[in-house]
């Protein structure tokens, strides 16, 4: 038994944002109410003047495992998830090889179980060895739990193979998750087109490459009258898209990153390539738009598209680097940074980070209402950090916002009863 | 006086900084002119030139601007190094730093480049061209000509012409130029044309003729001609006729003004041959300035010992 | 470190009658003018060079070549020092193959200006004779150097600091001794 005692709840699906105590027994939620007894044997931990959340849920990482273990490993990876506050990953199937079958799900399931700090909810491949020519066996790796299938990394070129995976997909539950990314438009950009990339002499990627696949994919949607996500929105043509699409009805929503809305396109200024990423970091303008979309509801979730490499891999020319960058562990003192500037209320920010996910992809948690996984998190808003590499759990030390100061920090997750990490030490371990 | 230990672009460079660089090149001119063209100043330091691509005038120009001045240089071609044994930048970087280079001078391919080796090496590192974005030491010898032409570079009116979507010239030649005070201007077709470039305070054109009316000096980019490959203008025929320079379009521009081109010229494509060897073209006196200016360059940044004595 | 003047070493008149011998010096031991030329280093050897090209000029009635000599490429002390000295132009617009070239500067020391000097002088061509002229002489020789025509051979310590001023650039002639107080 544990009792989170005297924090400031919020519960975005259960309309409840006041200072509650919470029971947790059994890997679930039991009680909540003001000034809750404790019960024999109870574990007291006193959140006062700390948030409590529903455990976080992160839709997009990248677990690197199978096949890429120099960059992250599911072990690896789930703890900067539990330093970053996170109960939950679902991992993109951009491994080698691309996990597309029953198999390879069933794999990671494996791994999962054996080795990693919280839960993991394997993405499924749309296509064989995501190579967007023929479907994956979607219905079959919906039958050993997968509830998101994505070409993640690699969009879907061909609007057919889109069309069908959508009308497939329909059948078993499953959402559609599209890196929208037109590759004619794209071409081999590594930012953000515009005057930063023209200034900087380097090849830009234009808004329009996004859009134009959002619109395309959102079409083929209303069209099958399938569920569609659309991954990393990052433009507000974009976000235009989405919001008309949701005002006439179709089943679309989307998420955004943290870096998209911490920085733009200006961070690439010094060249360094942790902030190389896909999509880029955009302009001001559109940062400014995806916050007002958070902000209003357009977008439905936060996902960090966690992306580790390896230090070799990252330490060549700008135009040379992968990209991606380390998001678990920054995560929430970048929301809350937003939160602190009054951009986002937080019970948005804890919706898009929590409920939303687990609505978006049907998964376990998402509350804490009694019955509920005891899956939480406890929030520090006042705990500040300036994180060094070594300070990172995850292999990955590809990150714009190492040696900056830091502010809200995850102090206590909880996945299933079991605590993970306390006061910035992994218990997992 | 000089303070900094990479030179990496034109954008960081104060006026000040400029005019230092461009007031130095003139005495290191008139050692290129002389019998004896060397000057014991650099003795025992060495300069590495490290290629990452193709280049014959740069590289001859910085290797000649060395031995002028007593350094030792070594040239290190992409093709002969342990680059394509896959040798990363950074390595091949701190190799030649732990061999002692005082300076090394860096060509890539890759915008920023230089700013990666300057980030992980002792020594000092001249970008010497990389990607699309900076050619510091071009643009100060485009500069260096205009002034000495010109007298002042202030109130000058500067076209640029060509490809400047993918021109390291035109950005560094841009900002040094505004830098410096002078009005640019730039003209060429719009798929060849980076986004933004209002924001720096330059006139874009896309009529040759308007861009070039009064103009006091015009700087002609060297066309890649692989770009029409890549579908950015129909043909070279037709980049020759609607943006190549020829008398009739210079006579547009201010009785006199000069013609620059950083080179190797396409004769025919983005400049006619009357035009390249005409009277208002000072091509050849450019390659000479590089010289002067790259001595110039190496003499300001290989500075830096104890403290100053009195004499 | 503070400067402070001790006393003076030459007022105007000495300074002008300084020059005046060593013009007639020079015009002596060469057997007049013949294949002469003037160099002045850099920067206080300037203005004496063009006093003492008037001096021959009304001895003589002949008009030296004079021409201005920047050492600073061939100064030993470089990398000694903070940030590079500024470079000033060579202004020699006359040939000085076979010439007898005599170098003017205003204090001769350690001989390492006379030195950078001689080497700056020989990049140019090859004269038949270089000569050193100097205001004062201050001895505290490091090379062996000696100047031909010395205005005032002047006994120093090496806290002191000799400062010869002209007009031309500081405003007034004379020559002040200094001293370095800590």
């Amino acid at each position: 038994m544990f009792l989170v005692k005297g924090g400031m709840l919020v519960d975005p699906a259960a309309g409840i944002k006041a200072v509650r105590d919470i029971l947790l027994q059994d890997g679930k939620v039991v009680e909540i109410g003001e000034h809750l007894e404790r019960p024999e044997g109870a574990e007291v931990y006193d959140a006062t003047g700390k948030l409590v959340t529903p455990g976080l849920i992160d839709m997009h990482v990248h677990l690197r495992e199978p096949g890429l273990e120099a960059k992250e490993t599911i072990a690896s990876g789930t703890r900067a998830a539990a330093m970053g506050g996170f109960t939950s990953v679902c991992c993109m199937p951009n491994t080698n090889p691309v996990t597309d079958s029953l198999a390879l799900v069933e794999a990671v399931q494996a791994i999962s179980k054996r080795d990693g700090a919280v839960r993991v909810f394997p993405i499924g491949a749309i296509t064989k060895g995501s190579q967007g020519q023929e479907l994956a066996e979607i219905g079959d790796m919906a039958q050993a739990g997968v509830r998101a299938v994505s070409d993640d990394g690699k969009p879907v070129a061909r609007a057919e193979i889109m069309r069908l995976a959508l009308e497939y997909a329909k059948m078993f539950e499953v959402t559609v998750v599209s890196h929208c990314e037109e590759q004619s438009l794209a071409g081999d950009g590594v930012m953000h087109y515009g005057p930063m990339s023209a200034m900087l002499g380097l090849k830009g990627i234009p808004a329009a490459a996004e859009e134009v696949m959002v619109a395309r994919d959102i079409i083929l949607a209303e069209a099958a009258g399938a569920k569609l996500h659309i991954a990393h929105i990052s433009t507000r043509g974009s976000l235009e898209l989405v919001r008309a699409a949701k005002a006439r009805g179709v089943n679309v929503s989307c998420e955004v990153t943290p870096h998209h809305l911490s920085l733009s396109d200006e961070a690439v200024s010094g060249y360094s390539t942790s902030t190389k990423v896909n999509p880029p970091l955009r302009s001001w303008d559109h940062v400014s738009a995806l916050r007002q979309g958070l902000a209003d509801g357009t977008i439905d979730c936060i996902a960090t598209d966690h992306a580790p490499h390896t230090i070799e891999e990252k330490a060549v020319e700008f135009g040379a680097a992968p990209f991606g960058l380390v998001g678990l562990e920054t995560a929430v003192p970048l929301i809350m940074e937003l939160v602190r500037n009054k951009e986002l209320d937080i019970e948005r920010a804890v919706a898009a980070l929590s409920s939303n996910p687990a609505r978006v992809f049907g998964l376990p948690g998402g509350t804490l209402q009694p019955g509920s996984p005891a899956d939480l998190t406890v929030i520090d808003p006042d705990l500040e950090l300036v994180l060094k590499p070594e300070d990172l759990r995850s292999q990955g030390k590809n990150s714009p916002f190492l040696g900056t100061e830091l502010k809200g920090f995850p102090v206590l997750t909880m996945v299933e009863g079991q605590v993970v990490m306390r006061e910035r030490n992994l218990l997992a371990d | 006086m000089w303070k900094r230990k990479d030179l990496l672009g034109i954008k960081e460079l104060s006026a000040d900084e400029i005019n230092q660089i461009l007031d130095q090149a003139v005495p290191m001119k008139d050692i290129i002119k002389r019998d004896i063209k060397k000057v014991p100043t650099l003795r025992g330091k060495s300069v590495i030139n490290l290629f990452y691509e193709p280049s014959t005038r740069t590289r001859t120009s910085f290797e000649l601007a060395g031995k002028y001045l007593s350094a030792d240089t070594v040239n290190i071609a992409v093709s002969t190094s342990s680059v394509v044994k896959g040798e990363t930048l950074i390595d091949t970087g701190k190799t030649i730093d732990v061999m002692g280079a005082d300076v090394v001078v860096i060509r890539h391919q890759a915008s920023g480049a230089p700013h990666l080796l300057a980030k992980h090496i002792k020594a000092k590192v001249i970008n010497a061209g990389d990607g699309a974005h900076e050619h510091p030491t071009q643009a100060l010898l485009d500069l260096f000509t205009i002034k000495e032409a010109k007298g002042s570079i202030e109130g000058l009116t500067v076209t640029i012409l060509g490809d400047i979507l993918h021109s390291r010239v035109a950005r560094s030649n841009i900002w040094g130029l505004k830098k410096l005070g002078a009005k640019v201007r730039v003209a060429g077709p719009s798929t060849l044309m980076p986004p933004g470039l209002g924001d720096w305070g330059v006139e874009v054109y896309h009529r040759v003729e308007d861009a070039l009316e009064g103009a006091d000096v015009v700087n002609v980019l060297r066309l890649q001609l692989e770009r029409q490959q890549k579908g950015l203008f129909p043909t070279i025929r037709e980049y020759a006729r609607q943006w190549g320079l020829n008398s009739r379009r210079v006579s547009l521009a201010k009785p006199g003004a000069m013609v620059l081109h950083p080179g190797p010229m396409n004769r025919g494509v983005e400049i006619s041959p009357e035009v390249a060897d005409g009277l208002q073209s000072v091509i050849t006196e450019q390659v000479t300035n590089g010289v002067a200016v790259r001595m110039a360059i190496l003499y300001l940044m290989t500075g830096g010992g104890v403290s100053d004595v009195p004499r | 470190m503070k400067l402070v003047e001790k006393n003076q070493i030459m007022d105007p008149d000495g300074m002008r009658r300084a020059i005046t011998r060593i013009a007639h010096e020079i015009i002596e031991k060469n057997k007049g003018t013949d294949g002469l030329v003037l160099v002045g280093v850099r920067r206080r050897g300037v203005p004496l060079a063009v006093r003492l090209q008037a001096q021959i000029n009304e001895i003589e009635g002949v008009n030296l070549p004079l021409g201005i000599l920047d050492i600073t490429l061939y100064r030993d002390d470089l990398t000694t020092l903070d940030h590079q000295p500024v470079v000033h132009r060579t202004e020699v617009p006359f040939s000085i193959q076979g010439k007898k070239v005599v170098l003017v500067d205003d204090v001769l020391y350690t001989g390492r200006t006379a030195r950078a000097a001689l080497d700056a002088i020989i990049d140019l061509g090859r004269p038949q004779q270089i000569q050193l002229a100097v205001l004062v002489d201050r001895g505290h020789r490091e090379l062996p150097i000696r100047a031909d025509y010395v205005g005032k051979n002047l006994p120093t310590s090496s806290k002191e600091v000799v400062s010869v001023r002209v007009m031309e650039i500081d405003q007034e002639d004379r020559v002040v001794l200094n001293e370095i107080s800590d």
